[in-house]
């Protein structure tokens, strides 16, 4: 892959967040958060940066102590971090970051 | 026609639920309209309807299950919302607190544009000076030695009841549980103010504070008189809080969550008893809305246009009353009816039912009809 200049470049490695559609239209209407990194970010760290662009985005999923709400799951390849090390738990790029609310309610 | 708006003016009546929002308007209190549910699966505990600097500004506490609280704001009636990116109420980071329910929108007096208070879960008070976008904690209380003794009602440990004075200097709240508490000082400091109501489920009965009261509500004349429904035990102080005494005498129960107090006519305040501790339902099954307009020394029981069986509670802010004349006095119940009078309760029709849970009611003459 090239450029224009004929310089060789590679596409930036991203970490995608996958938010579920009651949340999209906090984040411009899109399904998928890009975020761009070079190495291992932790979930918090990478919350941090969409909440940057998507302030509202970014208080409904954590509150103001930077706690995950009690019913917002996400999972990095099927693990919920919860059950990994929390908020502290790392992704690198490549990985999708899945935001899931529960189903409990009434 | 008596109880009319002008042509220039409507009424609003604004439900909050369970599981979201319904706004009404009238030009009559008899027929009404209405748009909604906004918010659709979050809870709205809390409603402002503020009427001053020539607009209707809805401020509504709003909380998801999922996805927390927040407020948000309407000027055109529910059409649009509007959140600050940053959120209206966010406890500083000292606190290690955070937000769980807003329980209380009061705007403030109308000489006082643009500034409006706030109660909320965790037990806090909260002022705004720009209209309800943005609001502070007020340190005063956060930082009360009481703190730790304060308890969680059923429904949590909340602020829930904000009176000022006409001045302003004077700051009353109610919190549940932990009772009243008076600021002389605009909220710099404030003190337990609860002699003379029971706190019969303690120890001790007659605590400096820890009480449960309910709701408190502002005589519209008299200064320095107040109201409050207690947990067990329905109350007034003429001393501004200095001391209360009971005007329960002749109600079907002295327990319940409503205090209502007139827009201008002093001595005049309705209630909603219920029977408690161990069935929380109107006296046997039959809803009333009691009023006294003597201050709570004589009570008349209420009751034309409501349902012969009812046995679903009407909660703390599940009631509201208007600034027409004659006032209008409106109040919804868990089993989500709502029943509106617009002659003081007198007679009520039900304009809304099967609703979610009704949490809060407000209702306010607004501008445009």
């Amino acid at each position: 892959m090239s450029c224009a200049s004929g310089r060789q470049w590679w596409p930036v490695p991203e970490i995608l967040l996958l938010l579920p559609s009651v949340l999209q239209p906090l984040a411009g209407g899109q399904s998928v958060l890009a975020t761009p990194a070079d190495g291992p970010v932790t979930v918090a760290s990478l919350l941090d940066a969409v909440a940057v662009d998507y302030a509202v985005l970014g208080r409904r999923l954590r509150d103001e102590t930077g706690a995950l709400r009690r019913f917002v799951n996400i999972y990095i390849d099927g693990d919920e971090v919860r059950r990994l090390h929390g908020l502290d738990t790392e992704v690198v790029p490549g990985q999708e970051v899945l935001v899931i609310q529960s189903v409990a309610g009434g | 026609m008596v109880g009319m708006a002008t042509a220039a003016e409507s009424y609003v009546l604004a439900i909050g639920t369970k599981k979201g929002l319904w706004l009404a308007t009238s030009p009559d209190r008899q027929e009404w309209s209405f748009t909604g549910p906004h918010f659709l699966m979050a809870e709205i505990p809390s409603i402002g309807i503020d009427t001053r600097e020539g607009r209707t500004r809805i401020l509504v506490g709003v909380r998801s299950p999922h996805w927390g609280p927040t407020v948000a704001h309407s000027d055109d009636l529910g059409a649009t919302w509007s959140e600050p990116e940053q959120g209206a109420i966010k406890f500083p980071e000292d606190t290690g607190a955070a937000l769980d329910r807003v329980w209380q929108i009061y705007p403030d007096a109308e000489s006082r544009p643009g500034v409006v208070w706030a109660g909320a879960e965790p037990i806090s008070v909260w002022k705004s000076t720009d209209g309800g976008e943005h609001f502070e904690l007020n340190r005063g209380l956060w930082d009360h030695p009481h703190r730790s003794e304060w308890g969680a009602g059923y429904g949590g440990a909340a602020a829930h009841s904000i009176l000022v004075d006409t001045v302003g200097e004077t700051v009353h709240v109610a919190m549940s549980t932990g009772g009243v508490y008076r600021s002389l000082d605009g909220g710099t400091s404030w003190e337990a103010r609860n002699k003379g109501i029971s706190a019969y489920f303690m120890p001790d009965p007659n605590p400096e504070f820890g009480q449960c009261v309910h709701k408190i509500a502002a005589d519209a004349a008299v200064e320095g008189r107040l109201y409050a429904q207690n947990h067990h035990g329905v109350y007034r102080t003429d001393d501004n809080a200095d001391s209360w005494n009971s005007i329960a005498e002749g109600l079907p129960a002295d327990f319940g969550f409503v205090m209502l107090t007139h827009p201008r006519r002093d001595g005049t305040a309705w209630v909603v008893p219920l029977k408690a501790d161990g069935e929380r339902i109107p006296p046997d099954g039959k809803l009333a809305v009691h009023r006294t307009d003597d201050a709570g020394n004589t009570w008349t029981r209420l009751s034309t246009g409501l349902p012969e069986h009812e046995y679903n509670s009407v909660l703390r802010d599940a009631a509201s009353v208007d600034t027409a004349e004659p006032a209008g006095l409106y109040f919804g119940t868990r089993g989500g009816a709502v029943y509106a009078s617009a002659d003081e309760g007198a007679t009520f029709r039900e304009v809304a039912s099967h609703l979610p849970d009704v949490l809060c009611v407000r209702a306010a003459v607004v501008a445009g009809a």
